[in-house]
């Protein structure tokens, strides 16, 4: 690959941005206000709000899978079971994951840092530049997520991202979730607990089960609010995007790395 | 002429049964006895509407709750299989396609096929179930404040 290929157009982006936010604004003129409540919302998502979060690398512990363990509770993935006949690696790689904890090390070093792995949802998501039928969306609050009803299964989006953060179902699911729908054939990802979002919670899974555990290492809010904890904390401490290269402006960033 | 007045006499008796039987008809109940829904007048609009026109509701509703987030609507999905699902013989929740249970039971006749419950839990969910009890048509899903352990909708 060349050089010009690596290198992103960020005029290109920014002319495909105008036109998307142009149709947008003949669409719907009015745009009002939301405020987050406790009861159920009733008025469409607007981008008045970015949910990201600040994951704290060096407060990560090395072993513990606490955030893996509630986002699988949280949206039934602990209830898929391993098809007969599969072999423990074929279902290792295959088995739905919403959060990763990955291990880097630094060879020069040897330090090893513990990176949760997740959707970063991108302000420039790859996965909704590729999908052929609009499934793969990113909401007007930033959420990159899969619309199931009309997802067709194609993984094009898988092979799109760059942080592999998507799993496609291939097996009857017997047992799912109210809040957390999920079926065969679809393909889905960390969707920073959208059904939290609508009913005005104000965490996530995973950032609560690692408060829980002690470490404070995920810190979970409004990009937008600068009052906000995960606001505060980004001003406060140096943090990154994973592949900052792809200038895909991340929701997800890390600190400590 | 005697003739005429009899098939007359008998046009206008089956006319009268015809109308008379109608009435009957509309008012009989298809629900599951013991659900929720047979405690209540109607479902969340007038049931001949609802007859025909509940997959357009729900099929509109998915597309606001997912791409616009709004989940208060009384149209969902997550309502149908609370309030029309009756418990089982031992009081617990049970699928959706058990035996007799009303919305398997009518596709079953009419020979439709719903993927709906190849995603969606067929179960109702105990937190929901009781709001349709109320008549409180509300969130589609289970865990509206409960976090943690209680996080789970219709975990077994």
């Amino acid at each position: 690959m060349t050089q010009e290929h690596d290198k992103v157009d960020g005029a290109r982006r920014s002319f495909i941005g105008a036109a998307a936010g142009l149709t947008a604004a003949t669409v719907a003129p009015g745009v009002i206000l939301h405020t987050v409540a406790a009861a159920p919302r009733a008025e469409a998502v607007t981008d008045k709000v970015r949910w990201g979060m600040l994951i704290d690398t060096a407060k990560c512990a090395d072993g513990c899978t606490a955030c893996v363990q509630a986002c699988d509770r949280e949206n039934g993935l602990d209830l898929q079971i391993k098809p007969e006949g599969a072999s423990e690696q074929m279902w290792d790689r295959q088995r739905a994951v919403w959060i990763r904890k990955v291990q880097v090390q630094d060879n020069l070093t040897g330090r090893v840092t513990n990176l949760p792995m997740l959707c970063q949802h991108c302000e420039h998501p790859p996965c909704v530049d590729v999908c052929p039928t609009g499934a793969s969306f990113k909401r007007a609050d930033g959420i990159v997520m899969v619309d199931r009803h009309t997802c067709i299964g194609c993984r094009y989006c898988m092979m799109a991202c760059p942080y592999k953060a998507r799993s496609f179902i291939h097996q009857v699911v017997a047992e799912k979730l109210t809040a957390t729908p999920r079926g065969k054939g679809c393909v889905e990802s960390c969707n920073l607990c959208v059904h939290r979002r609508d009913h005005g919670e104000a965490s996530t899974a995973c950032a609560d089960a690692c408060a829980a555990a002690g470490h404070h290492a995920i810190v979970f809010g409004d990009l937008k609010d600068a009052g906000s904890a995960v606001s505060k904390a980004m001003a406060a401490a140096v943090s990154r995007q994973i592949r900052e290269d792809l200038d895909l402006n991340t929701g997800v960033r890390y600190s400590s790395i | 002429m005697a003739n005429a007045v009899v098939r007359g006499l008998l046009a206008v008796t089956g006319l009268v049964w015809a109308l008379g039987a109608q009435p009957v008809a509309a008012d009989e109940t298809f629900v599951t006895p013991g659900s929720n829904a047979a405690g209540l007048t109607s479902c969340v609009e007038p049931t001949d509407f609802m007859r025909r026109n509940h997959m357009e509701i729900i099929k509109h509703q998915r597309n606001t709750v997912v791409h616009q987030g709004i989940r208060d609507s009384k149209h969902t999905l997550a309502g149908c299989i609370d309030c029309h699902v009756a418990p089982g013989p031992d009081h617990k929740p049970v699928s959706v396609y058990a035996e007799g249970q009303f919305c398997h039971r009518c596709h079953a006749y009419a020979a439709v096929d719903v993927n709906c419950f190849g995603c969606h839990a067929t179960v109702p969910t105990p937190a929901t179930a009781s709001k349709a009890a109320s008549g409180e048509f509300g969130p589609d899903v289970a865990q509206v404040s409960d976090q943690g352990a209680a996080a789970g909708g219709n975990r077994p």
